[in-house]
C-alpha cells in the first residue's frame, strides 16, 4: 500500500457519521453571504439593498487573477450589504438575504439526468469553473479555474484527485465518495480532460474500505481512472504527501505541485465541477458533518451557504453539555469557531464539537527531547528548536531552519508528551518570518 | 454551559505524557530487577531500595526547600535513575556509598541543569563514575552470584571474585592467552542468564533485551541506538578478534559481558542525553560501542561503557548540530 515516508501520525480516526447519509439540510428564513469567500483577492458585490435575487444568480464577482465569484443560493431580496463577524469574529463585508424561496435561474439544468458526454473545449471548462465560482473545497478555497493556467514551461502529468480525507472525525468525502459517485467520477474526468491527460489518480485512505470497492466497481465503465489505495496515516490528505504517496515525486521546498507536474483537486470539487460544467449550477451548497464524541446522532448535511450555524446546531437539539471547544474542519487542523453567530461558507467541510475531556489541553511539562516531534514531522524539520526561536522572536534563525516548509498539520503538538504547544509557537514564528520576508522582497 | 475555549489546532492530543513514558522504563527494568535478586539476595533488595528512595528523595528535597517550586516527584525519572544507578553498582556496596552516588545523580547531574530535560549526562552513570573514581576498591568487589531460592545459605558467606572481563584484563595483562581464560569463565549460558559477577542490572542480559523490547514496542525507545551500539561493538571486537585471537576475546563474549547490553538498551537510549535526528542517534551507537571496546582493551579499567555513553553524551549538542533529519523536497527534482 502507498504512502508518504517521512513522519505522520496515527490519531484515532473516529469517523462515526461514515454511515449516515447525507441530509439536505432546510433553508434558513435570513442568510449572510460573506462576498469573499476563497483564498485571494476579495471580490466586488454586484447587488443592492432590495434587490431581488434568484437561486444561481451572481452576486459577487471575482475581478483579480486570483479570485471567485459568489452566487446567490436562495432567491429573495437583499436585506442590506453589511460587516458582519465571520467565525474567528473579524467583520468582513457581506450580503444578507431574506430567503422568500427556491426558484432558480432559468439556465441551471435541475434534472436528476446524470450527464456523461463532455462537450466544452478545455478552455471553455475552465471558464465554466472561473464562472460558477469553484475554489478548492479541501479547506483552503483556492479558486480552482487558476491551477489550470498553468506557467510557461512547465507541464503538468499527473491529475489527482484527493480523497484521503485523513482527518479525524469529517465523513463529507466518505459520503459523497458513496452517493455522487458517477457524478464526481465525471468531474474527475473533466479535470483530466482539461489538461489532456490518459488518466485520472484518486487517491483513498485505507480506512474507507467500503469506498474503495464501491469506487472501483463504477470505475469500470469509465476509461482512464486509476484508484489508489492508500496507508491510513495523517497528513496524507497534505498536498504535498498526496503526491508523494501516489507520485513518489517531492515538491521541492518553497516549490508548488505544478513544479513536478502535478495538479491536485479535492473530490468535492471534481463534484462541483462537474455540476457546473454539465448542469451549469454554480457552487451554492456545501457538504458538511456535524459530529463529536458527546453528540448523539453525527451526520452529513448538504448545507446552502449562508446557512447560520446556530441552526445547524438547534436541529441537532443545541450543544452538548459537556462541550468545550468548536471546530470548523478537522481536530487537527480546523479553526476554532469564536463567534456562534457566523454562517457556512465555501470553506467549511465540519462542524465539530469537542468535548471537554478530549478538548482540555494537558499541563506543559518540560521538553525532554524524545524526539517525537522530529520523527512525526513530515516536512522533515525540528520542532523543538523552532518553538522556542519563535518564543525568542528569533525570526531570522527560524527562516534558516525552514520554518516557511511547515504546512501546520500539527502533527508535532499533538504527539508532544510534554503537551507543550509547538504549532502555537511555530505558526506565529511562520506568519511573523514570511512577513519580514515578504518586506525584505518588496525593498 | 460554560463559555467555549478558542485556541489554535490540533485540537486533540495523543494519550502519551512524559508520566506515561517513565513509568513505561520501569516496567521495563522490572525482569532485570528480580533476576538482581534472584542473584544477590537481600543486599541487591536493599540496596535498589535505598538508591531508589535516596534519588526520590533528593530531587524532592531540592525541589521543596532550594528552589521552592513545584515538586515532580511522581512524574517516575527519579525512580528511573534510582534503579538504573542501583543496577550499576556491586550489591556488597555499603548503603552509606549508595545516597553519595544519589545524591550526585539527582544533585549535582540533575537538578543542577534544570532538571528533567535539561541533563547533558545521563544521571545514574554521573552517580556511578563518581563512586568509581571515588571508592575504586568497593566499586570493583563483586559479590558471587548465586540462585537465592536454592542456595540461600552461601549468599550469606559473601564469596567474592572478579567480573569475567575483569579476569580478562588481569590475564592477559600476566601474558595468559585467550583460551586458557575462556576455560576458566562462564559460559554463554550462564551469561545470557545472569551468573556471574557483577553489577546488580548488568548480569541477566536475558532480562534485559525482554525490557528493551517491550519499550521498543511502545515506542519509548527506537532501535537506532541499541542496534548501533551493540552492532559497532560487536564489528570491532570482531576485527579485533581476528588479528589476533590469543590476546582479544570472541566478540560475542564482549556484547554479554559487563553492562554493554544495561547501557546500550536502558542508558544510552535516555531521551534526554541522547541525539534527536535517526542518523545523529546511529552515530551516536557506534561512538558508544567503539569507545566502549577501546576502553576495554587498552584502557586501565575492565569495563568502559560508562565512560564511552558520557563520553558521547557530551558530544550530543555537536552531534544534533551536525546529523539534522532529512527535510521533505531536498531531493533533486526528477526530469520532468
Amino acid at each position: 500500500m502507498k504512502t508518504f515516508k517521512l513522519g505522520g501520525v496515527h490519531p484515532d480516526d473516529n469517523k462515526f457519521a461514515h454511515q449516515s447519509s447525507i441530509e439536505v439540510f432546510p433553508l434558513p428564513q435570513q442568510a449572510v453571504l460573506f462576498a469573499t469567500q476563497h483564498l485571494g483577492a476579495p471580490s466586488t458585490v454586484v447587488v443592492e439593498k432590495g434587490d431581488k435575487v434568484k437561486v444561481g444568480q451572481l452576486i459577487a464577482r471575482g475581478d483579480a487573477f486570483i479570485s471567485a465569484n459568489l452566487h446567490s443560493p436562495y432567491s429573495g431580496t437583499v436585506n442590506k450589504v453589511d460587516l458582519v463577524a465571520d467565525l474567528s469574529g473579524i467583520k468582513k463585508t457581506a450580503i444578507v438575504i431574506d430567503v422568500e424561496g427556491d426558484e432558480w435561474e432559468q439556465d441551471i439544468d435541475l434534472t436528476a439526468d446524470i450527464k456523461r458526454e463532455i462537450t466544452l473545449s478545455p478552455s471553455q471548462i475552465v471558464e465554466k469553473i472561473k464562472e460558477k465560482g469553484i475554489v478548492g473545497l479541501g479547506g483552503a478555497c483556492f479558486p480552482t479555474h487558476v491551477k489550470f493556467l498553468i506557467p510557461q514551461g512547465k507541464k503538468a502529468e499527473y491529475m489527482i484527485i484527493n480523497a484521503a480525507e485523513c482527518e479525524p472525525y469529517i465523513t463529507i468525502d466518505h459520503r459523497v465518495m458513496m452517493e455522487r459517485t458517477e457524478e464526481l467520477l465525471i468531474g474527475a474526468c473533466i479535470l483530466r480532460d482539461i489538461l489532456s491527460l490518459p488518466t485520472v489518480h484518486i487517491g483513498v485512505e485505507h480506512n474507507k474500505a467500503d469506498v474503495i470497492n464501491h469506487l472501483k466497481e463504477v470505475a469500470k465503465s469509465f476509461k482512464g481512472i486509476k484508484i489508489h489505495t492508500l496507508r491510513t496515516k495523517y497528513p496524507q490528505g497534505a498536498e504535498k504527501q498526496l503526491i508523494k504517496a501516489i507520485t513518489k515525486r517531492e515538491v521541492p521546498s518553497g516549490k508548488l505541485p505544478i513544479d513536478v507536474g502535478c495538479i491536485v483537486n479535492n473530490v468535492n470539487t471534481a463534484l462541483a465541477v462537474y455540476e457546473a460544467v454539465q448542469k451549469n449550477k454554480p457552487l451554492i451548497s456545501n457538504y458538511v458533518t456535524y459530529t463529536g464524541k458527546s453528540v448523539k446522532q453525527p451526520k452529513n448535511y448538504l448545507v446552502r451557504l449562508g446557512t447560520p450555524i446556530q441552526s445547524i446546531i438547534e436541529a441537532n437539539g443545541g450543544l452538548p453539555e459537556d462541550t468545550e471547544k468548536l471546530i470548523s474542519g478537522g481536530p487537527m487542523m480546523g479553526k476554532a469557531i469564536a463567534n456562534l453567530d457566523t454562517y457556512i461558507t465555501k470553506g467549511f467541510s465540519c462542524i465539530l464539537v469537542i468535548n471537554n475531556k478530549e478538548g482540555k489541553r494537558a499541563e506543559i511539562n518540560h521538553c525532554i527531547r524524545c524526539a517525537k516531534c522530529v520523527d512525526v514531522c513530515p516536512m522533515g524539520l525540528e520542532p523543538y528548536l523552532l518553538a522556542p526561536l519563535s518564543e525568542k522572536s528569533n525570526w531570522e534563525k527560524m527562516e534558516k531552519m525552514h520554518v516557511m516548509d511547515c504546512i501546520e498539520c500539527g502533527s508535532c503538538q499533538y504527539t508532544c508528551p510534554a503537551a507543550r504547544p509547538l504549532l502555537d509557537r511555530i505558526r506565529l514564528g511562520k506568519n511573523k518570518t514570511g512577513a519580514m520576508i515578504r518586506a525584505r522582497n518588496t525593498k | 454551559m460554560a463559555l467555549l475555549q478558542f485556541s489554535g489546532s490540533p485540537h486533540i492530543h495523543t494519550d502519551e505524557s512524559v508520566k506515561k513514558i517513565m513509568w513505561t522504563v520501569v516496567i521495563a527494568l522490572i525482569p532485570t530487577m528480580i533476576f538482581s535478586f534472584l542473584f544477590f539476595g537481600i543486599d541487591a533488595i536493599v540496596l535498589t531500595l535505598v538508591s531508589v528512595l535516596s534519588c526520590v528523595f533528593v530531587e524532592w528535597l531540592i525541589q521543596k526547600f532550594l528552589l521552592k517550586g513545584k515538586t515532580t516527584i511522581l512524574d517516575g525519572s527519579a525512580v528511573i535513575t534510582g534503579l538504573l544507578l542501583a543496577f550499576n553498582l556491586p550489591s556488597s556496596l555499603p548503603i552509606w556509598m549508595v545516597i553519595v552516588g544519589a545524591i550526585v545523580a539527582i544533585g549535582v547531574a540533575k537538578m543542577t541543569f534544570g532538571g528533567l530535560g535539561n541533563n547533558p549526562f545521563n544521571p545514574a552513570l554521573v552517580g556511578r563514575v563518581f563512586l568509581l573514581i571515588s571508592f575504586p576498591q568497593q566499586m570493583t568487589t563483586w559479590p558471587k552470584p548465586h540462585y537465592w531460592f536454592t542456595q540461600p545459605s552461601v549468599v550469606t558467606d559473601a564469596t567474592t571474585g572478579a567480573t569475567p572481563l575483569g579476569v580478562i584484563k588481569t590475564g592477559i595483562a600476566q601474558g595468559q592467552d585467550v583460551f586458557q581464560l575462556m576455560d576458566t569463565l562462564p559460559t554463554y549460558a550462564q551469561m545470557l542468564l545472569g551468573e556471574r559477577g557483577g553489577s546488580l542490572g548488568e548480569v541477566a542480559a536475558l532480562a534485559i533485551i525482554a525490557g528493551g523490547l517491550f519499550m521498543l514496542i511502545r515506542k519509548v525507545i527506537s532501535w537506532h541506538i541499541p542496534v548501533a551500539f551493540i552492532g559497532s561493538a560487536f564489528v570491532f571486537a570482531a576485527i579485533l578478534h581476528l588479528v589476533n585471537a590469543n590476546i582479544y576475546i570472541p566478540p560475542s563474549y564482549h556484547i554479554l559481558s559487563g553492562g554493554l547490553l544495561l547501557g546500550a538498551i536502558f542508558m544510552a537510549t535516555d531521551m534526554v542525553t541522547s541525539p534527536m535526528s535517526n542518523w545523529g542517534k546511529i552515530i551516536f551507537g557506534i561512538g558508544c560501542g567503539v569507545l566502549t571496546i577501546i576502553i576495554r582493551v587498552a584502557g586501565s579499567y575492565p569495563e568502559g561503557v560508562s565512560f564511552a555513553i558520557l563520553i558521547m553524551n557530551a558530544l550530543v549538542p555537536l552531534i544534533n548540530k551536525g546529523f539534522k533529519p532529512k527535510r521533505f523536497g531536498t531531493h533533486k527534482i526528477k526530469s520532468i
